[in-house]
């Protein structure tokens, strides 16, 4: 169990009491786990299946399925590009080139510094108003190269 | 008090309506006026976004687009007695773009308090359950199967018969679970609809419980919706509070509870069977049909499966009755689809329309032409799976089956539209990539097709043996058709094979187009 481990642990444990009793409850644990650690800590994996009574394979598996869980800790600003179709019709991947050279990251990636994380999404259900984004919790619609730079100088100076 | 609307639409919050709300409070109180904010749903007309709309003696009155900037002028000028102001819109119902349209499912949407209990009371909410409660659960089911209803979630399974399967499997247990995950780029109707006025879809639900005899249902939200899960959990709670979920709905000692599940970024959880997976704890992969959800289906019990938009259309009809519905609308495609004008459009938003429609004069009359104003030059209908079509195919009436005839599909309603700076050879490898990205893995044409399919459209592209590769990508289409379990893989061709036959040129191939 590594260092940090020690101190997520009671965390953890709290989330799978909490939902001890309800039906197919292996995702909100995982939501649970992540909204709390801003991600699932491998060594949780074996807490987990514990609990649920599953093999730590079953669990990793359902980690790994979707894009959303993360198993290595975000940026303190996680960046979310929509790549999808209607944002692409709006100039999206220049958007998406910008904001990876803008941030020296690719998608999927974490500045050195570990200010900003950067990720795909399909779909941010602005499409109306695409390119869409978010940071953190809030959302912003057309979004040109320059207001991604100034939404990134915002987060710079707040910090 | 003068009431006065600034919305908590996602769509609105990203151009500022937080920021315009919160500017008003403070600004209103620095000048002694007394206001009472109403977070309201959108209208949909998001051009029109951060929209202002005050009530006043006159009836409501809108400004828009408003920037926070612009208040104290605003407040200056009168707004709060709907004086006049360059940013001035009037009676935003008498612009065509609201009045032409048949707002059914989203009557509601924009105009009242989305969390408000007496709010969609005073407006006409919960008749729909009433009057089902005093039905058998026969005569629910036929109200909705006389509708007409279709699936709005992309199939356009008739509803009633759906419904009437899970009402004819005996179960201990049964539920009803809402697809709220509305993967589909270009469409955001969902969650208009439950940002905007989340209970007409819990009474939708609960008359779906009602109808069946389910006991429990669960609202399967995409984790992209932060603002529709708040919107929908302050909504459940108050309709707990107000005895419209619980133990013993209105007394009537029926039981409906009602609970928001959240999935993870997945597309193909969009899939009934593979949202069911997802609920119960699991990978999201598809599971071969039959047996059908409705008699196997969460937890092994008889499930109904629908979308929000499905759901959300039921207590209309169940209020008016099924012929009231069933009177929009042309063909076998009854009643109204919430249509999305998304991507490269002047005039973005939700446009509720009865069937039958041209694409056409959505895309230019209420439309207004491309934002780029430049041509348009391929239109994407009913998702990422959908096919593009091009300008002679636009005047196809919107209606299932005249769409079925052209080889696309009108889907969830989604309407993305590119201009003639697209390059369909692009967006044709695209949906291969999407579909590399989002296969449940199960089917070998679907997980390993894909990745071929985007090898072979670049080697289309840098000419590279071009013949042989058009075929062979055709050849790999036909595979995926055939031999994939659900449509990812199975419709991914028609974006790609559209993008194919109606812009070749785009693949550097000759413009033979028939
Ligand atoms: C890949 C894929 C993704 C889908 N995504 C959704 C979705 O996001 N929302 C939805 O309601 N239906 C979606 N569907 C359709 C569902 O499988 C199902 O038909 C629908 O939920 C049934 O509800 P309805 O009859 O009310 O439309 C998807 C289907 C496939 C094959
Ligand atoms: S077609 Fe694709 S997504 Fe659908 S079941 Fe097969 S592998 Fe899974």
């Amino acid at each position: 169990m590594t260092q940090d481990y020690q101190n997520q642990k009671p965390v953890v444990l709290d989330v799978l009491a909490a939902h001890q009793a309800m039906p197919g409850n292996l995702l909100p644990i995982l939501h649970g786990i992540q909204d709390n650690l801003g991600y699932i800590p491998a060594d949780a994996v074996a807490d987990i299946a514990a609990a649920l009574n599953l093999s730590r394979a079953e669990v990793h598996g359902v980690i790994s399925f979707y894009h959303y869980f993360r198993t290595t800790p975000p940026g303190k600003h996680v960046v979310r590009i929509c790549r999808a179709e209607s944002c692409q019709a709006m100039n999206g991947r220049t958007l998406e080139k910008h904001a990876t050279q803008m941030l020296g990251i690719d998608f999927h990636e974490t500045t050195a510094d570990e200010r900003f994380s950067l990720e795909a999404v399909y779909c941010l259900g602005n499409c109306a108003c695409s390119p869409a984004i978010t940071i953190d919790g809030d959302i912003y619609g057309r979004v040109t190269p320059e207001k991604f730079d100034q939404l990134i100088a915002a987060c710079k100076g707040a910090q | 008090m003068t009431r006065v609307f600034v919305s908590r639409d996602s769509t609105a919050l990203s151009l500022g309506a937080g920021l315009v709300a919160k500017t008003l409070a403070t600004e209103a109180q620095a000048k002694n006026l007394t206001i009472d904010i109403v977070r309201n749903g959108s209208r949909g007309m998001f051009w029109l976004e951060p929209l202002v709309e005050v009530e006043t003696a006159q009836g409501r009155v809108a400004y828009g687009p408003v920037q926070a900037a612009d208040i104290p002028a605003l407040l200056d000028a009168g707004m709060l007695e709907g004086k006049q102001h360059p940013l001035f819109l009037g009676n935003i119902e008498q612009l065509p773009y609201f009045k032409n349209q048949n707002r059914l499912t989203f009557a509601r949407v924009g105009i009242t308090d989305p969390v408000s209990l007496d709010d969609y009371i005073a407006h006409e909410g919960y008749r729909g359950l009433k009057n089902a409660l005093a039905m058998q659960q026969t005569e629910i089911v036929k109200h909705v199967t006389d509708s007409g209803l279709r699936g709005r979630g992309g199939a356009a399974f008739p509803t009633g018969i759906k419904w009437n399967t899970v009402l004819n499997s005996p179960a201990e247990q049964k539920y009803i679970v809402c697809n709220a995950d509305e993967g589909d780029s270009g469409t955001f109707s969902d969650r208009m609809v439950m940002e905007g006025d989340p209970f007409v879809l819990i009474e939708g639900m609960t008359i779906a419980g009602l109808a069946v005899g389910a006991t429990q249902g669960y609202i399967y939200l995409r984790v992209e919706y932060p603002h529709a899960h708040k919107a929908l959990n302050e909504a459940i709670q108050a309709a707990y509070q107000g005895g419209y979920l619980g133990d013993d709905i209105q007394g009537s000692g029926k039981a409906f509870h009602l609970e928001v599940r959240l999935g993870a970024g997945a597309y193909i959880c969009g899939e009934e069977t593979s949202l069911l997976e997802s609920l119960e704890g699991k990978r999201g992969l598809v599971r071969f049909k039959p047996p059908l959800p409705a008699i196997v289906g969460l937890f092994g019990k008889p499930t109904i499966v629908n979308n929000v938009i499905s759901l959300a259309s039921v207590p209309i009809i169940l209020d008016k009755g099924g012929d009231y519905y069933r009177d929009y609308g042309m063909g076998r495609s009854r009643g109204t689809l919430p249509l999305q004008l998304a991507g490269n459009i002047k005039h973005s938003g939700l446009f509720e329309a009865a069937f039958g429609m041209t694409l056409r004069e959505l895309l230019y009359d209420y439309g207004g032409g491309s934002a780029s104003g430049r041509p348009i030059r391929a239109v994407q209908v009913g998702g990422p799976l959908g096919a593009y079509l091009y300008d002679d195919q636009f005047d196809t009436p919107l209606d299932y089956e005249a769409f079925a005839a052209i080889s696309a599909v009108l889907g969830h309603g989604g309407i993305v539209v590119h201009d003639d700076t697209v390059n369909m050879a692009e967006m044709a490898r695209y949906a291969m990539e999407f579909c590399v990205e989002e296969s449940c893995g199960k089917c070998t044409p679907c997980r390993i097709g894909s990745t071929r399919g985007v090898e072979v459209i670049d080697r289309i592209v840098a000419d590279i043996d071009k013949a042989k590769n058009v075929e062979l990508l055709r050849d790999l289409c036909d595979t995926m058709v055939c031999g994939s379990l659900c449509a990812m893989g199975g419709m991914t061709p028609y974006p790609v094979l559209s993008a194919l036959n109606h812009f070749p040129e785009d693949f550097g191939l000759q413009a033979a187009r028939a």
